[in-house]
């Protein structure tokens, strides 16, 4: 059902949601950037539209509602392992369409990679998501038409944000209950249609090809801080921590806590053996899973084209950059 | 819905040292592990590490481990004794494919600590009289020979060349690496039968294999086992993936055909 409400209207609507739903968006933390002076912004909990940021990236994405950060396992004693309590609320997320289809990409690894994971199964259970349309061609490394991305009416709310009104597209028949207020109105959900940036990734790509190219040499600049990991909103790795109590060492829990295919340590085994030591073959191994290695395992390519990754690099490594140049690459060799 | 990460207790049984640094504990579990796989061995809150499964009763409901002490989960271990409690998840990955391998002739080649994950193999092999088998097996050096006991028994069985590193002084025994004594095998038979299964150290895996190439032996006759980083065991937390590869789910065995394009 497709409905018009006020600014107001629309503040009661997230006011009667916020007491069954945890209400998540991009929101502006001031001074909490990188630098000095800089602002942050983040998913964060809201409950009024005033708080969302409608007109800038985020800079994190908004997997961690779905995959913490750090995420207990369960605790353990001396005779006992628990599971502790998952999401007791349900949540509506506020995002934009290129973070909806990465949810999906998540799924496929956390649901369908021949083992299901009851964490993010039971989180996702509790979640819904709303769509809000991007301003103009996106922001500046923003690349989402290239990935196919940039559209999506696989959400449970569309939202498109004017000038003290908002448009609502609910297709979900719980959320339904909320919106008596507004009156009807057809409308078409305004996505981004095409980018500034362009990028054109190479299909079918053989690893033999490219896995000794001089190209990733030139990555051996990057300082494997794994910040190009940490703000994708399709990086799902994880490394097992345990952790116990100070106090009594005979009790504690068992953590997953993101990591980082840059960072070092990721492949180290027990008696110091470690593959993909240099920061370039690193790179590789990242960029070959988002627009290769995952499409072969799932049929759809991982990267989303959100561009965070070249937003995040503090050594302005482009990812963008690297699809292309290897894109030229191989046509090059089929010439 | 079974939760994937919460392993059972298991209590062991038995630990035995096997050679200078590798120790064999023996754990009680009703985990019914086949040939080839590993299972996450725990301890909490020191962490967890994949093993691979040096050989299980299933009947009798155990599994044994080899083990050095290499990290964080292994250094651990050894604070343990008989009858107590330690942790497991599994069993994980595929295992050897027994029904291609019996009733041929089934070569394989191990080394050093490889030789743990090919026991239970050789043992079921030994056991199927249809099936012809012959083992070469490198280690270091002398201290370094793991399952004296029960490579005495298979040479009794089957024809078996045993080969350290370095010149020991053992009567009778080969001196090299196994790769030299690869074509000493009786391999003028015809390679319809066969199958190669080597596991042991990459390099050596890697050279073994050329060897066999070298002797005309095609590629889907050989197997080899990956060893990697498996920190989740179920295809999420990304340590092991090679290409579009999980080493967890798709390993730790594999053809050669598949083996030889997983790089890393």
């Amino acid at each position: 059902m497709k409905k018009l409400l006020t600014n107001d209207e629309f503040n009661s609507v997230l006011l009667n949601l916020s007491k069954e739903y945890d209400i998540y968006a991009p929101v502006t933390l001031p001074f909490k950037g990188t630098f000095s002076d800089t602002d942050l912004v983040k998913y964060e909990k809201i409950t009024t539209l005033e708080e969302i940021n409608l007109k800038d990236k985020s800079y994190y994405s908004a997997k961690e509602i779905l995959l913490p950060i750090r995420q207990t396992i369960f605790y353990f004693n001396e005779n006992e392992f628990k599971k502790p309590e998952g999401r007791t609320k349900k949540a509506l997320v506020i995002l934009r369409s290129c973070d909806l289809h990465a949810i999906e990409k998540v799924d496929n690894i956390y649901l369908n990679n021949k083992f299901s994971d009851e964490y993010y199964a039971d989180a996702k259970k509790m979640v819904k998501f709303a769509v809000m349309g991007c301003p103009g061609k996106g922001w500046e490394s923003c690349f989402c038409a290239s990935m196919g991305t940039n559209k999506t009416d696989n959400y449970n709310l569309g939202l498109t944000f004017k000038d003290g009104e908002v448009y609502t597209d609910v297709k979900d028949e719980e959320l339904l209950n909320f919106f008596d207020a507004g009156k009807n109105e057809e409308f078409e959900m305004e996505f981004v249609t095409e980018n500034v940036e362009k990028v054109t990734v190479p299909e079918n790509i053989v690893l033999e090809d490219i896995i000794n190219g001089e190209m990733w040499r030139d990555y051996d600049r990057c300082i494997k801080c794994g910040r190009c990991n940490f703000v994708c909103p399709t990086c799902t790795c994880f490394t097992s921590q345990d952790i116990f109590n100070r106090d009594n060492s005979k009790t504690g829990e068992r953590r997953r806590v993101w990591a980082s295919c840059h960072v070092d340590g990721f492949t180290t085994m027990a008696g110091g053996h470690e593959f993909r030591q240099k920061s370039g073959d690193r790179m590789r191994f990242k960029v070959m899973h988002k627009i290769s290695d995952y499409k072969k395992r799932f049929g759809t390519h991982m990267c989303i084209g959100c561009g965070r990754c070249d937003d995040a690099c503090p050594e302005y490594i482009s990812y963008i950059n690297c699809i292309n140049k290897l894109s030229k690459k191989l046509g090059d060799k089929d010439e | 819905m079974n939760n994937i990460y919460m392993p059972e207790r298991g209590e062991i049984l038995s630990i035995v040292q096997e050679s200078s640094i590798e120790w064999l504990f023996k754990v009680k579990t009703t985990i019914k592990p086949l040939a080839g796989q590993f299972i996450q061995l725990s301890i909490p809150m020191v962490g967890e590490a994949p093993i691979s499964v040096a050989d299980c009763n299933h009947e009798e409901g155990w599994i044994e481990f080899l083990i050095r002490k290499v990290g964080k989960v292994t250094d651990a271990v050894f604070n343990l004794k008989p009858g107590d409690s330690i942790f497991l998840r599994g069993a994980y990955g595929n295992s050897f494919p027994m029904d291609t391998y019996k009733g041929k002739r089934v070569i394989v080649v191990a080394g050093g600590s490889g030789t743990a994950p090919v026991r239970p193999l050789i043992k079921q092999l030994i056991d199927d009289k249809k099936t012809d088998i012959e083992l070469i097996f490198g280690f270091k050096d002398q201290d370094s020979i793991l399952f004296k006991k029960e490579i005495d028994t298979w040479r009794k069985k089957a024809p078996m060349i045993l080969t350290v590193d370095k010149g020991c002084g053992i009567d009778g025994e080969c001196v090299g690496l196994v790769t030299e004594y690869i074509p000493h095998l009786r391999l003028n038979e015809g390679f319809d039968n066969l199958e190669v299964v080597i596991v042991g150290p990459p390099m050596m895996m890697k050279y073994s294999a050329l060897e066999f190439l070298k002797l005309g032996i095609p590629e889907e006759k050989i197997w080899v086992s990956f060893e990697r980083n498996m920190s989740c065991a179920v295809g999420k937390c990304g340590h092991c993936k090679i290409d579009e590869t999980y080493v967890c789910l798709e390993g730790p065995i594999f053809n050669y055909v598949k083996a030889k394009k997983l790089l890393d």
